[in-house]
Order: structure tokens, then sequence, then C-alpha cells
């Protein structure tokens, strides 16, 4: 990390120094530059930070474990939908919220029938054959199960196979049930809030039965 | 159970419940509640969905420009998306270090090939058989991913709540997918 944030200093050094009296608007530059890391260092800075932050819950919440995903694909164990419909409802919520402050964007993404589903399927048999998915196998590997290196191995063969069908599948598949970056606010009429607050609701009582009615 | 896996290997698999096992160190809807906290952060300050799968397909791009640079950048897939260590790759790599430390400080540092659950249901030889079935695992789910658009954090976390309709839709097909191939491993 101290590679990327002393290179972008050094070179605003030596740009500042040859153009100080042509340009004056460099000195501004100048004077704000040693605060801040460049955008890309920055970016990268958090992507690990953010990424640490993840790792530590995924292992800490157990979806890590090898037994507590097969777990749940057998349904006998719901630590993984615990998990994933907790993060879902207050994210839900939360992202809401900031998007009225007009604080953060929306990234949706485009639902393309033929494709989700067909993807969606050949990704769970792969899901329940390594018995991690892409971030629990990082946090797998980090916990020391070695065998989740073959899976990400795998995952890298596998993207690259991908690549190789990509132009085919984006122009075979893709458009086959291509409705665009459609979401629940487009199929109700009611006010995004109350959609928010109902979807969220919703997924807080599939919590409370699954609370009720599982063992783990 | 491993001696009647060893005794019985060639004819039935061992009988195993996954619920035998250590369950999460936290509780589940704390650790999910936090995640969640966690997007509304990457959101912010990154302006990023939390994601995978992306990371795999950036590393496979980086190997086949050092590989076949000229084939490699024909690829529809790296056009539309160059292949570069960004925050998706970092993310990743952040992954590992967070889960080592969070298994380092709750003693849960496991150190070994051979999931326990796995052992006792394949047997104590069946190493092999493990790289081969995670590795063609991994070919599967990102070669899924890719043609859906993501993965169970991508999709699953991520674009579900932004009730985004084709998440939704690859959310429950990776459960249906994975539901169906499980049963057929361990419940048969």
């Amino acid at each position: 990390m101290s590679t990327t944030t002393e290179k972008p200093n050094d070179t605003a050094a030596t740009d500042t120094a040859s153009h100080d009296t042509t340009a004056p608007h460099a000195k501004d530059d100048h004077d704000k530059q040693p605060k801040p890391l460049s955008a890309a260092g920055r970016s990268l800075a958090l992507g690990v930070l953010f990424g640490i932050v993840f790792g530590f819950l995924l292992q800490k919440g157990g979806v890590a474990k090898f037994h507590v995903l097969i777990g749940q694909l057998l349904l006998e164990d719901f630590t993984v939908v615990k998990v994933m419909l907790s993060a879902v409802v207050v994210g839900m919520l939360g992202i809401h919220t900031l998007h009225r402050a007009n604080m953060v964007e929306y990234h949706i993404k485009p639902t393309r029938l033929a494709s989700n589903v067909i993807g969606g399927l050949l990704f769970g048999c792969g899901f329940a054959l390594s018995a991690y998915c892409p971030g629990t196998g990082a946090a797998a590997l980090g916990q020391g199960n070695f065998d989740a290196i073959a899976m990400m191995v795998g995952m890298v063969a596998g993207s690259y196979i991908f690549a190789e069908a990509s132009s085919w599948i984006s122009r075979n598949l893709d458009p086959i049930g291509d409705k665009g970056k459609l979401t629940l606010f487009d199929l109700f009429p009611q006010s995004r809030t109350a959609v928010t607050v109902g979807s969220a609701s919703l997924l807080v009582i599939v919590l409370i039965v699954l609370e009720l009615t599982t063992i783990r | 159970m491993i001696l009647q896996t060893r005794f019985l290997s060639t004819t039935v698999l061992a009988e195993v419940n996954p619920l035998e096992y250590s369950g999460p160190a936290w509780s589940p809807y704390l650790v999910g509640a936090l995640i969640g906290v966690l997007s509304m952060l990457t959101f912010y300050f990154s302006n990023k969905p939390l994601g995978a799968s992306t990371a795999y397909a950036r590393a496979a791009g980086m190997l086949g420009n050092l590989a076949a640079p000229r084939h490699t950048q024909r690829l529809k897939y790296f056009q539309d998306n160059p292949p570069k260590v960004g925050w998706e790759v970092m993310l990743v790599l952040g992954v590992v270090l967070g889960a080592f430390l969070a298994a380092w400080s709750g003693n849960e540092w496991t150190k070994r090939l051979l999931p326990p659950m796995w052992q006792d249901r394949f047997g104590t030889d069946s190493g092999l058989l493990r790289v081969i079935v995670a590795f063609g695992g991994g070919i599967l789910m990102a070669f899924g991913a890719r043609m859906a658009g993501g993965c169970t954090s991508g999709h699953g976390i991520s674009g579900t709540l932004q009730l985004a309709v084709g998440s939704w839709i690859a959310a429950i097909c990776f459960f249906i997918g994975g539901i169906i191939t499980a049963m057929l491993m361990y419940a048969v």
C-alpha cells in the first residue's frame, strides 16, 4: 500500500515544480496533494479495509464452514439464510434511507430471465460441489480450509471459460426475457418507502419463523 | 464413523449430520446486521456494492493477458470489463485476511485440507476427490455467476437489498441448484 501512496505524491511534486510559474492553479493542487491519497490508491485501500471487515464477519458468522453451507443446502442448518436475510433487511432500509438523502447511487443489475435462471442453477450446482461461494471460499481459506484453494483456482478457470463463451451468451441467451434494470419499485404502484418497508417486514417475518422453527 | 466409512467405502457412504459439527461463533442475526451496515459503507464510501465473484474474473483476465494477450483481448467479456487490480480484487484479498484474524482470535484456525464432515462422508483418503470436486465446483460457480450477473454476495445480498427482480430470481436459483446437488451428494 505504501508504494501506491508514494507514487502519486512524487509525480505531483515534480509536476508542480515544473509548472509552478506558468499555471496559476497548480499551486492549489500542490496544497491539496499531501493529505489525501490518490483516487485509485484510496479505492484500493478502502477495498482491503472493507474486505477485512467482510471476511471477519463471514468467519464469525460460521458461513466459511463447510458443514454450515452444506447444512443449509440440506435444509438442516439455516445459519446461511439467517445471515443473508439479516444483511438484506438492514441494507435494504439503510440504503433506501441514504438514497433518499441523495448520499448514494443504486447499482441495479439487469434482469435477464434466461441468463439469471440458467446461470443461477449452474452456480448453485457448483456451490454445493465446493461447499463455498466466491466470498465465503476466500474466508474459508483465511480460516485454514486449504481445499478452498482448489475452488478459487477453479473460479479463475471458470471465469476464463465464461469469457470464451461471453460473445455467444450475450447474443443468444441474454436477450431472452431481458427486462432491463427492473426492480420491485417498477412492479408496485406504491411509494418507494412503502415498498421498501413492506419487503423488509416480510423478510423479518421469515426470520422470525426461521428462529422459531429451526434448530440452528 | 470413520471406521464405518473405510469398511463400507466401496458400497455405501456414511451418513452425516451437519448439526453434529460446530456452529457459528457469533449470532447469525448480529453478523448479518453488521454485513448490512458494511454494505451501506461500501455504497457510501466506494460507490460500489459488495460482491466477490468479479475479482476472480479480473484475475483470469490478468493471467490471460500474460499467457495469450491477443486472444484474451479479443474476448467480449474482457473487452467490456478490462482486467486490472481494482477494488474488487482488494476486497477478496481483504476477506482472506479478515477471516484469518477472526479464526485466529476465536481459536478456529483449521489448517487442514479435508473438512471434517466431508472426511466422515467420503473417507480420510479422499483428498484427491475433494480437490477435483472443489475445483469443478469453482468452475461451475464462476461460469454461473458471470452468466447470472453476480454471486451470493453480488446478487444474493447487494442485489436483493436494492429489490432488483433479477437478483431475487438468481438468488433463488442458486439455492434450488444447490439444494438438489447437495441432496444427491449427502442425503442419498
